[in-house]
């Protein structure tokens, strides 16, 4: 701490602690302030996260990336018409717009086991880069397993409980729903993945499970895929998700929110 | 009753209390989103005028959520300390808005009538007010609290250290709890977030937490935010708990639907004063809120976000807390939509916590999808250092990896104290000069404990 450049930065003779966590632990000080080159990647993070926020999906992109599961699918729409609305109005955000609705209807697809559902919610950008990944092996594996799949449904500006509203149309006996999770500064880019048994409007986060934190450099696809067939298996086995299906051999799985209504987290 | 108010050739009519409430309140997304804001700023003006003129007593007989349904309004009701009314019991909201700012209303008054106040009647003043209103009257509230040091003296400020890890890796929490350290935050208490509420994996923290506030002999207190069943859990099994963590709300339903209720908090209360582990007082509770969380359990009863938050406040009060956190932009956008919206909940809160007669401090903070970011941090940190709050958040670059969100850093902290001449709670401040680690000022020094900190983690 004696060793001063002519800049005034003192850095932190802790910096070997750095190893251990992700935090942003011996920043280092000038007077009592943080160093600019500090301060600079907060701003660049930041940004990340709030391109992540006000991102949009590629549609045909993503079409083709979840064609390879050879089922069809179909783009939606929520009620929520912009960003700028969807973020104000979770209640918009859970409903399907009504041309949305009547297109669901028209398909009149036999009720399947179960329902993949792919949206934006606040990050577009998780969905771009991890639902290529994992939705076609989770499928693979799904249909060795023996079950049914309903046509996967692509939903603009969706929130979880949009599963809900779709589950209600397409009576799934399962339906899954991948979703672009809230950014944080280290992960603007996570995906989450939400089952619930027997989806149906009206539902609350006591009925689902949840398998967030999917990306490169957080939960593997391959572990994810894992983790979504042992609750997928349980759901069916148990007939039910949520609270009471407890996470048994410690997926890292989550049901209930850890602090004031983290549960709009999605 | 309703409350008619004239402006020109119109009449405002509000149907009761609750609607003048809330047509009231500053606009902010979250009454938006519960559909309960004025039409037209003339009708918020319109009901701020009207409430105004709204005798303090109608708070008493116009309960704004019905008594036989909900036990958070008989809590209020039946706790009020008339004594402590009578002394304003003939104001109106306006009449105590002004006897506020007065020079009348010195900090012992303010203390003495804190009983006597509900928290409607603190809700309704804090919507006729400014800003500036908000600070001038929340720094005359002194409110002084004690486990292992002192909380909320005048010309004090704590920091509360938040070391979260996304997977509660002892290393990695112990590796910022050292930088907070040795940045001078921790006062306020160690308190971590766990990645998941499992019993064994929160005794683990707490053993963790207890053993290196006694090898290091710290004057500060540790918690674990586990849900109050799971803490109570670990008493019984003798786990060394210091202070009692729990969300709570405005209403019984929202209460409900954190898994908890009054006679729950009191059992927790009651276990964590038989523990006796406060060494200077013995505030054991640790509650944190945030405005929006009735709504966002459907358990709002067409309230205001900022009255329910208010009531929150009362269920606080009852259980004499050590520390009261608002939690002011964690829940997100559709509550609170930007930075001007987030300062001024922020003010709001503070403002009716102290008024109340809580040790209020603040998580001043945001999430990546509002539209906010650490400049409207920084404004919201300086208003509140001049409005004498109790203690802030100390999270590594204010940057947290396990909640994802931002908040205040050990540094912003540092800032705070330098620019308004605030120190540490007086019994850490003490440990700090005396293990070597900061002077009176601020500045760091050089000493043995810096090396014996962080080589206790490092491989030799």
């Amino acid at each position: 701490m004696n060793e001063t450049n002519n800049t005034g930065i003192e850095p932190d003779e802790w910096e070997p602690l750095r190893a251990y966590t992700n935090a942003r632990i011996a920043l280092g000080k000038t007077g009592v302030s943080v160093p600019l080159s500090e301060s600079l990647q907060f701003r660049l993070a930041h940004a990340h996260a709030k391109d992540a926020v006000y991102s949009q999906l590629n549609l045909d992109e993503l079409t083709t990336a979840l064609s390879i599961t050879g089922l069809p699918v179909y783009c939606l729409r929520s009620r929520a018409v912009s960003r700028d609305m969807y973020l104000q109005r979770p209640d918009f955000g859970r409903l399907l717009d009504t041309p949305s609705e009547e297109q669901l209807r028209q398909l009149n697809s036999p009720p399947a086991d179960i329902s993949i559902i792919v949206a934006d919610g606040l990050s577009a950008t998780a969905i771009m880069k991890n639902a290529g990944a994992v939705i076609p092996v989770l499928v693979e594996k799904i249909q060795q397993a023996g079950y049914s799949l309903a046509p996967v449904i692509v939903v603009e500006q969706g929130r979880v409980a949009v599963k809900d509203a779709i589950g209600g149309i397409l009576q799934p006996r399962l339906a899954i729903i991948f979703i672009g999770e809230r950014p944080g500064l280290s992960s603007f880019d996570s995906m989450g993945a939400y089952i619930t048994y027997a989806p149906r409007p009206g539902l609350t986060d006591e009925r689902r499970n949840c398998v967030s934190n999917i990306r490169e450099q957080g939960l593997s696809a391959e572990l994810a895929v894992d983790k979504l067939m042992y609750l997928i298996d349980s759901a069916f086995r148990l007939q039910l998700t949520g609270v009471a299906l407890k996470d048994n051999n410690e997926l890292g799985t989550s049901n209930l929110p850890k602090r004031i209504a983290d549960s709009e987290a999605e | 009753m309703a409350y008619p108010f004239t402006i020109g050739n119109f009449t405002y009519r509000f149907a009761d209390l609750k609607e003048l409430l809330a047509k009231a309140s500053p606009l902010r997304s979250g009454d938006v989103l519960a559909g309960l804001v004025a039409d037209s700023y003339e009708e918020r003006v319109a009901a701020q005028m009207a409430l105004a003129d709204v005798p303090l007593t109608n708070f008493l007989n116009e309960t704004i959520i019905p008594y036989e349904t909900d036990e958070v309004t008989r809590l209020i009701i039946d706790s009020h300390d008339k004594t402590a009314f009578a002394t304003i019991s003939h104001f109106t909201v306006g009449d105590l808005r002004d006897w506020l700012l007065s020079d009348a209303a010195s900090t012992s008054l303010l203390q003495q009538m804190a009983p006597g106040l509900t928290p409607e009647m603190v809700a309704a003043v804090s919507k006729l007010m400014r800003n500036q209103d908000l600070i001038l009257v929340a720094k005359k509230c002194t409110v002084v609290t004690r486990f292992r040091n002192t909380q909320g003296l005048p010309g004090h400020m704590s920091v509360r250290l938040q070391p979260n890890h996304p997977t509660d890796d002892a290393k990695g929490i112990a590796a910022s709890i050292i930088d907070g350290l040795l940045y001078g935050s921790g006062d306020a208490m160690i308190g971590i977030n766990p990645a998941t509420d499992s019993p064994a994996a929160t005794a683990r923290l707490l053993y963790m937490l207890d053993g290196l506030r006694e090898r290091f002999d710290m004057p500060t207190q540790n918690c674990v935010l586990s849900h109050i069943t799971t803490t109570l859990q670990l008493i019984e099994q003798h786990v060394p708990v210091d202070l009692i963590f729990q969300s709570i709300a405005g209403t019984e339903k929202a209460n409900a639907s954190f898994g908890v209720n009054l006679a729950l908090l009191q059992e927790a209360h009651d276990a964590g004063l038989s523990l006796n582990r406060g060494t200077v007082g013995n505030n054991v509770m640790y509650f944190e809120t945030g405005q929006g969380s009735a709504l966002s359990a459907n358990a709002n009863h067409h309230v205001d976000q900022q009255t329910c938050e208010v009531r929150a406040y009362a269920v606080a009060r009852q259980f004499n807390p050590f520390l009261v956190n608002s939690v002011v932009g964690f829940i997100g956008p559709e509550y609170l939509f930007d930075g001007k919206q987030i300062i001024r909940a922020g003010l709001e809160d503070h403002f009716c916590g102290k008024l109340m007669g809580l040790p209020m401090g603040m998580d001043i903070c945001y999430t990546n999808h509002a539209q906010a970011d650490q400049d409207d941090m920084d404004t919201l940190l300086t208003l509140l250092g001049v409005a004498g709050i109790n203690f802030i958040m100390g999270i590594p670059g204010a940057d947290d990896i396990m909640l994802n969100y931002q908040s205040t850093s050990f540094h912003d902290a540092l800032y705070l104290r330098r620019v308004l001449g605030l120190r540490p709670s007086p019994e850490f401040e003490a440990w700090l000069l005396q293990q070597g680690i900061m002077d009176k000022v601020g500045n760091r020094l050089s000493g043995s404990t810096q090396k014996q900190l962080f080589a206790a983690l490092l491989p030799a």
